[in-house]
């Protein structure tokens, strides 16, 4: 039996591939790698930039904007960042949401506990009616 | 509502169940790598004394879960009386409207984030969780959900997200990686990967238990409802049966009385 690599491509949100391979390129952090099976066992963060995975002469491609990758000899596990993620984006985001939480507090509880007021007032209205009816069956 | 939410719970499992392999290889990982590094470890992994800590709270946007957003914040308040100063990271809507209602200081929310909420969606609470214990203005980072053991069986957690916990070794052989850049480069990188995979995981799981909680409540809510239309067709049947009795009475009353006359 001819030498495959296992590859796995995973993403925190779920599994993007999973097949043989004879052979696979990856955007290391300190440069591009190539891994063919029986590699030495390898832990390197990712790049962004594409993983190719090659099988019997057909090609795909796998976009990743980070990550790592873990090699074993007869194993290549890719745990991928998923694309969408940059740092300064990810920093302007976590920005808003402090923003938000801080205008929040600003605010005045008014409209919030106006509603969650009016929907208490209902439903304890809607008790006392039930009540009544039960006690009217009972007489 | 009660067979959409059963639905709606199905396909949050398969998703929970989608995040998994990310996860278990990301804790092997983990172990592997910082039973290697040597030196001044890293602050992630480094207890300091506690002056202040964040809670980062997991609850559901929405209500008609019985009682579980409730049982999280009777955690998480458990959680906040018993220690030093807290200040709160919410994700969901629930959570934050009680304790902002209480006053405890929210340094940042993350609400609507739906039925399939992404990494992307919850990474902005976990970026600021991060970057508050790396200035050292907290000095624990810990995380409320509930966890979904089974459709009955709910159970709010607490867990200390930061300093990290590395997962114990399972069984096995050591792999000797070679790394590349060096194993303390590497690790640093990893950890906070680790601390936002195990976030979305409890997003995750917070989103089944949701679901559970709601299946069951509308469950509930039928039996009662059945049980009132039960009573009230008693109760009508009765007082159609007492109608008629008191027309035939007044009839037949009326009949005689014509009669002796």
């Amino acid at each position: 039996m001819a030498d495959k690599l296992h590859v796995d491509i995973v993403t925190v949100e779920g599994r993007r591939f999973k097949g043989d391979a004879d052979f696979v390129v990856a955007p290391g952090s300190e440069g591009e790698l190539g891994i063919l099976p029986r590699h030495i066992p390898l832990l390197t963060p990712l790049a962004p930039g594409s993983v190719k995975v090659r099988n019997e002469g057909e090609e795909q491609f796998f976009f990743v904007s980070g990550g790592f990758l873990e090699v074993r000899p007869d194993q290549v596990t890719v745990l991928a960042d998923s694309a969408e993620r940059a740092d300064d984006i990810d920093e302007a985001r976590a920005e808003e949401a402090r923003r938000r939480a801080e205008s929040l507090l600003q605010q005045k509880l008014s409209d919030v506990d106006q509603a969650a007021a009016t929907t208490a007032l209902a439903r304890a209205e809607a008790r006392l009616r039930l009540a009544e009816l039960r006690r009217r069956r009972r007489v | 509502m009660q067979a959409v939410a059963a639905s709606k719970l199905r396909r949050v499992q398969v998703r929970a169940e989608a995040a998994r392999p990310y996860a278990d290889r990301m804790a092997e990982v983990l172990t592997e790598v910082a039973s290697r590094t040597t030196g001044s470890p890293h602050p992630f992994l480094t207890e300091r004394p506690i002056k202040k800590r964040l809670l980062i709270l997991v609850t559901a946007d929405r209500g008609l879960a019985g009682g579980l957003n409730v049982n999280a914040i009777r955690v998480a308040l458990t959680y906040i009386r018993q220690g030093e100063e807290t200040v709160l990271d919410t994700i969901g809507r629930k959570g934050r409207d009680y304790f902002r209602r209480l006053g405890v200081p929210i340094i940042a929310e993350v609400s609507g984030t739906g039925d399939r909420p992404e990494l992307k969606d919850i990474l902005p609470a976990v970026t600021v969780a991060r970057d508050e214990y790396l200035k050292g203005s907290v000095d624990q980072v810990a995380l409320v959900h509930t966890h979904f053991a089974s459709i009955s069986r709910l159970v709010p957690t607490v867990s200390i997200l930061i300093p990290v916990q590395v997962p114990e070794r399972k069984e096995g052989i050591r792999v000797d990686y070679l790394y590349e850049p060096e194993p303390e480069e590497v690790l640093a990188r990893l950890l906070p990967r680790y601390v936002e995979a195990q976030v979305y995981a409890a997003v995750l799981d917070n989103l089944a238990s949701f679901y559970a909680a709601q299946t069951i409540a509308m469950r509930n809510a039928t039996d009662n409802a059945g049980e009132l239309i039960d009573d009230l067709t008693m109760l009508r049947n009765k007082v159609r049966q007492a109608t008629i009795t008191k027309e035939l009475s007044e009839i037949v009353g009326g009949a005689e009385a014509l009669a002796a006359g």
